[in-house]
């Protein structure tokens, strides 16, 4: 499959307009493209817990069920806990949305494989779990159709964006977690939250 | 074969339950343990807990930590076995100064008859604190309440990772029983 979207610009669609909406990026290239995408006090980034991503957004979606929370990781991060299609599956989550940047590779080590470039298809692993809604995007329309299930779909939904393997400077959000933390927490609870 | 678990004291999965809930804990997650039965039923049974079975108990870490950005307290109940599951995902907790609250119910360590158990459960408070969450130890059913509430508070109040641990021995023999 030729991979022609550009990850910048999709995530930064992805992200425009984007209400009241909370944010959840896993660790390397999505941490970045949601920095450049523009820093907000309700992204929560993580610059590590590989694996974790999609998981905080099941903890934080089931605990504010009235928000729209999406999760923006990497094809590598979320094969790491795969597992995490059938936890979320089990809850239910409507108001989830899981997006996939997915160039098919591990970008932050040397652009080795990884498995989705061998035919795994976690759009079909999503659907299978029994996610109401799965997208795949491969060109402009599309991504568009993805972007409007990760946002606005009941779910828990799953997007995969395929995106070329092009490299993009560096944008990094804060990298102190416990400062993201209380950001984060001050600007969706109240400033009382954090005392 | 069927497991069951003889239970000196019938009242300290309640003694959880209550603490867990005058803390206002309102997810829970576990993978399952017969030393958690009783407290797992309860919990499940309660509609204002969300109960997350996981698919291993690394999961219970970023749940806890997504669940207090969105204003919420946590449990993660699990075994000793489990323990060795969460440890790179503890760097979460320890990094971004999460609470966080696990019940860890020991295998490996008094008249275990299974030798696949006793590695993990040897090194399971030595890992936790490597990891920096604190263990609590309990051995006696009556010091129980006390112990999670103590826990609680230095979890969701000082924002501390705290794992309180109760003894194999505590829990009883496990029973291996013919059906």
């Amino acid at each position: 499959m030729a991979n022609m979207l550009d990850r910048r610009a999709a995530v930064k669609s992805l992200l425009s307009n984007r209400g009241d909406m909370l944010v959840l990026t896993g660790l390397g290239g999505t941490c970045w493209d949601a920095a450049a995408a523009g820093d907000d006090p309700l992204t929560f980034y993580l610059w590590g817990a590989m694996g974790g991503a999609a998981m905080v957004g099941l903890g934080l979606a089931l605990a504010q069920p009235e928000r729209r929370v999406v999760v923006i990781t990497g094809d590598g991060e979320f094969l790491m806990g795969l597992g995490a299609l059938a936890t979320i599956s089990a809850e239910k989550p409507k108001n989830l949305g899981i997006v996939i940047i997915d160039n098919e590779h591990y970008g932050e080590t040397g652009m080795q494989p990884t498995h989705t470039g061998r035919g795994i298809d976690l759009a079909k692993l999503a659907a299978a779990a029994g996610f109401p809604a799965t997208a795949v995007a491969t060109d402009e329309a599309s991504l568009a159709k993805a972007i409007t299930v990760a946002r606005e779909a009941p779910g828990p939904t799953l997007s995969v964006i395929k995106v070329s393997v092009d490299k993009h400077p560096l944008v990094l959000p804060p990298r102190d977690g416990a400062y993201l933390k209380d950001r984060f927490r001050g600007a969706l609870l109240g400033a009382q939250s954090v005392l | 074969m069927d497991a069951t678990v003889d239970t000196p004291t019938e009242n300290w999965p309640d003694a959880i339950y209550r603490v867990l809930k005058d803390a206002d804990v309102r997810q829970a997650c576990y993978v399952p343990d017969a030393g958690h039965t009783r407290l797992i039923n309860r919990l499940i049974a309660d509609p204002d807990v969300e109960t997350n079975v996981l698919t291993t108990e690394e999961e219970g870490i970023p749940i806890a930590a997504g669940a207090w950005l969105g204003g919420q307290r946590t449990v993660l109940l699990m075994q000793s076995s489990g323990v060795g599951n969460t440890i790179n995902m503890l760097s979460l907790m320890a990094t971004c100064r999460f609470p966080f609250l696990t019940i860890v119910t020991m295998r490996g360590e008094w008249a275990e008859f299974n030798p696949w158990q006793v590695p993990m459960g040897a090194a399971t408070e030595r890992s936790l604190e490597m990891m920096g969450v604190r263990c609590m130890r309990v051995e006696n059913p009556a010091d129980v309440e006390e112990t999670v509430s103590a826990a609680a508070a230095l979890a969701y109040e000082a924002d501390q990772q705290i794992a309180v641990i109760l003894s194999q021995r505590m829990l009883g023999r496990k029973k291996w029983v013919e059906k």
